[in-house]
């Protein structure tokens, strides 16, 4: 079953080829981090700002409004001309701020999410590297970001902000753990932390439908934790608006405050990949064993398509959480994590290894 | 200045510090400035400074005629205007010993309770948005744009009506007002389970609201916290039972009470409020008796020298108008007890030893409207 | 308890306690000095049960200031209100309620505010509404402020 119509590694080849061939090798290679670089940089503006769109639609859709109309045909150009008055609006200075972290802070929770976004497989070979322990990679680096919000509350010089830092401190550091070991359930079942080789085993069988009841308890504590880490409401305690003002990011105008905007909205499809990926078969086609002409007609479908259809899917689910539920209290949301998600993640590591070792899943 | 630069705590404790919620802050509804004290995330004291919209109403009534008063009394709790512009009648019609109109009586309930529900729409939109849900201020303002239509249509406006004056009300009501009433009940009785859907029965919403915020009946008549937020600890202190005024003594409806004392509680009140409201209007509408909208009044009113009260329940608890007149056309002591004046003072006393998020709870359950308590 | 009883019962507390007319509730004039003995037993006393302080209202009438007390019970359902009147209009003082009704916290702040009325033993009289270096009581009628106040 790894027929695929859609393979990107032969273009990559040919790239890098032709670079070299005109070039000499050290420089093939800067030019190629070039592009990638610049690639990623004009995908993550994109699907930022997209992202904003259609989180205005969602909510718009729920709150019986119709959301932006007004820039452009359904609106679809008002993120545009937002981040255009954002890029333009003057940065506050802060009095008795801490400067230099204070600057830092918006660079180092973007920087984050855009490093995790790296390891992502968009399709068969479009990937920017394929690291072999790439879960761990994307859990270690996207956890980075939480420096960067305390460090915003820290510097800013103000209570609310600080108070939202550390809330968003202990519930980036408690979720941690139930994301990893979610994940860890489906390593138990892959035996790989490569997302290639997660990818590539799915294609018989995604893997929240291989693993039995472990993978979906595990993709449900996913969805939840990471929901929780993105600093999304049901827990945006963080920001929670109506108590801490806008929270860490009360200090924030203009462009730095953007920087964190964006992030939170990269944040979010970046967890909604990773759960694409792992438990929903990434950029893979929905295959069933044993129909052969179901499965090449699936195939014809590009997998760019199927990989942005699944995400969407997740991204959509989370933005159904925020406009529906209320937010939790800080204990309440540690209890959450300490007292239910996580022994029902250890529990369920271990009954996925009984699974496995008794060869009981597809 | 001294004083404002010491903050009022009584004792200063190593680890504690202050924040300021307000007078600019999404939570307070206005321009109301608590300075709590913390512990970490835990409130350990709480001094509210109220007074930034201030605008001497009572100093103005002094100089005001009763019916220029009226359109102050719509600036005091511009939720239930209606119902403060009721209050000034009353006590008018009670001084001068007036009969008026059935007709008039069956309109101003009307009115009354109309009022009674938007303002509780607005508050559970407000409610919801506190505590993170922020689809429910659409559904409640959605739901509350048909009464500001049937005012419009009736009384010229849709906030601020100033639609009674003393012996009636300004002009009949429109041809439409009761057809629209209908289609406003009809529509409401549907739309109000979705409120329940969405806030009351989501388990994050009952964690985050019960045994919150507990009021004891007894502290709840020591600090004078009546209305919804009165009843949810269970006192019966319902103003339109206890003194019955217009036609409440001639429909049938409950006292909502509720014992657990809680922020839950005070909510579960003011939903079912919404139910009994739509009860009082449907007795009322369809038998509004024919006649005139205003008995017939001097043209210059003056109250005999004496001192007056009444009470009447507005949305958020018991307004009392408290009037000392020496004979002339304008009154010359005259004191709004507003209920959320009374109210707030109980805020520091239920939200001690909770959470910052607890307090804004807290706060929302007791329904605060910043100009009723500055007055 | 009707009105007469009341009547009694209050003037076997105070007996210099004088009856005001009103239409509507049971007025009575109490000296200063028996105010704080009288609210105390008002409330405590089971039989008159006052619970609800629902009113605190300053008045100033011209000569005297006067505080006013409506008061109310949850059990009994009868109704009271206690009047208070100073001549010292340069320093005006009284025993504050408001370790009987919690609620006098707020309204006699309010009337301190207003009225400049002074109120002993009370926990916080600050003014409330109006900022710490306010000039004068605005509710008195001797107020003058021509900047604010238009006179027609």
């Amino acid at each position: 079953m790894t027929f695929n119509i859609y393979d990107f590694t032969s273009f990559n080849r040919w790239i890098d080829e032709g670079l070299n061939s005109i070039m000499s090798p050290t420089w093939a290679l800067i030019t190629e981090m070039a592009i990638i670089g610049i690639v990623f940089l004009l995908f993550y503006a994109v699907v930022g700002l997209f992202l904003v769109y259609a989180e205005r639609k969602v909510c718009a859709f729920m709150q019986n409004r119709v959301g932006p109309n007004r820039v452009g045909p359904y609106g679809i150009f008002q993120t545009i001309a937002d981040f255009i008055k954002l890029l333009m609006k003057e940065l506050v200075y802060i009095k008795d701020s801490d400067k230099l972290l204070f600057n830092i802070a918006p660079f180092i929770v973007i920087i984050a999410s855009f490093m995790a976004l790296s390891a992502i497989p968009f399709a068969k070979g479009l990937h920017a590297i394929d690291f072999d322990i790439g879960i761990l990679y994307v859990i270690a680096v996207s956890s980075l970001g939480v420096v960067g919000i305390l460090l915003a509350g820290w510097s800013s010089n103000n209570k609310y902000s600080l108070i939202g830092a550390m809330r968003s401190g202990a519930q980036i550091v408690s979720y941690e753990l139930s994301v990893g070991l979610s994940l860890l359930t489906i390593i138990v079942l892959s035996g790989t932390m490569q997302f290639s080789q997660i990818v590539e085993m799915q294609s018989n069988g995604w893997f929240i439908f291989k693993g039995h009841i472990p993978a979906f308890i595990a993709f449900v504590v996913f969805l939840i934790s990471s929901t929780a880490e993105t600093n999304r409401g049901p827990f945006d305690l963080a920001e929670a608006e109506s108590e801490l003002t806008a929270g860490f990011h009360t200090e924030y105008s203009g462009i730095k405050f953007a920087f964190f905007f964006l992030a939170e909205y990269m944040n979010m499809f970046l967890v909604a990949s990773i759960a694409a990926t792992v438990f929903l078969g990434g950029w893979m086609p929905f295959h069933v064993s044993g129909w052969a002409g179901f499965n090449t007609i699936m195939d014809y479908i590009p997998p760019l398509v199927w990989y942005f259809g699944k995400t969407a899917f997740i991204i959509w689910l989370m933005m159904l959480f925020k406009w529906t539920f209320p937010r939790l209290r800080i204990d309440q949301l540690l209890t959450l994590e300490w007292k239910y998600l996580l022994p029902i993640n250890l529990v369920n590591i271990l009954f996925m290894a009984f699974l496995v070792l008794m060869h009981w899943h597809f | 200045m001294k004083e404002i630069i010491n903050l009022p705590v009584s004792k200063i404790d190593e680890e504690e510090y202050h924040i300021n919620m307000g007078p600019q802050h999404p939570s307070t509804h206005g321009v109301l400035r608590l300075v709590v004290s913390l512990q970490g995330e835990i409130v350990k004291n709480l001094k509210p400074h109220c007074g930034y919209i201030h605008r001497g109403i009572e100093k103005m009534c002094e100089k005001d005629t009763y019916p220029q008063i009226i359109h102050l009394t719509d600036r005091i709790d511009y939720l239930s205007s209606h119902i403060s512009n009721h209050a000034v009648c009353l006590l008018v019609e009670k001084a001068l010993e007036i009969e008026i109109p059935e007709r008039v009586q069956y309109i101003r309930t009307i009115m009354d309770e109309l009022t009674r529900i938007q303002s509780h729409q607005l508050w559970w939109s407000s409610f919801g948005m506190d505590l993170g849900g922020l689809t429910c201020f659409f559904y409640g303002l959605r739901d509350r744009e048909m009464i500001l239509d049937i005012w419009e249509e009736t009384t010229g406006s849709r906030f601020l009506q100033s639609y009674n004056c003393p012996g009636g009300v300004m002009q009949d009501i429109h041809p439409n007002f009761q057809k629209k009433v209908h289609a406003f009940l009809k529509t409401f009785k549907k739309k109000i389970k979705d409120y329940d859907r969405i806030l009351s029965g989501n388990v994050i919403f009952e964690n985050r609201s019960q045994g919150v915020g507990i009021l004891s009946k007894e502290d709840a008549i020591s600090y004078g916290v009546t209305g919804p937020s009165g009843r949810g600890s269970g006192w019966s202190c319902d103003v339109r039972k206890t003194e019955p005024y217009s036609m409440y003594s001639k429909v049938q409806f409950n006292e909502v009470l509720r014992y657990e004392c809680d922020t839950y509680s005070r909510y579960m009140v003011r939903m079912q409020e919404m139910h009994e409201s739509m009860n009082i209007i449907e007795q009322l509408i369809d038998n509004i008796p024919a006649g005139d909208h205003s008995a017939k009044m001097k043209a210059v009113i003056k109250l005999p020298a004496g001192e007056y009260f009444q009470q009447v329940e507005s949305a958020r608890g018991e307004l009392g108008l408290y009037v000392v007149s020496d004979g002339n056309k304008t009154p010359y002591r005259m004191k709004f007890r507003t209920p959320s004046f009374s109210n707030l003072s109980v805020l520091d006393h239920i939200s001690r030893d909770m959470k910052i998020a607890d307090l804004v709870a807290i706060g929302a359950s007791l329904d605060l409207v910043i100009p009723d308590i500055d007055r | 308890m009707d009105n007469d009883s009341l009547t009694a019962r209050i003037l076997e507390i105070v007996p210099d306690a004088q009856l005001e007319e009103n239409k509507q509730f049971l007025t009575f004039l109490v000296p200063a000095a028996n105010l704080h003995d009288l609210a105390l037993k008002l409330k405590s006393s089971p039989e008159l049960a006052f619970d609800f302080l629902f009113c605190v209202s300053g008045v100033d009438y011209g000569k005297q200031l006067a505080v006013v007390y409506h008061l109310n019970s949850t059990q009994h359902k009868h109704a009271l209100v206690i009047k208070v009147k100073t001549d010292d209009r340069a320093n005006p003082n009284f025993d504050t309620v408001c370790d009987i009704w919690r609620t006098a916290e707020f309204h006699e702040r309010e009337t301190y505010d207003m009225f400049g009325i002074r109120f002993n033993n009370h926990p916080d009289l600050r003014r409330i509404f109006l900022e710490e270096d306010w000039k004068g009581y605005p509710l008195r009628k001797d107020y003058v402020d021509e900047v604010n106040i238009v006179e027609f």
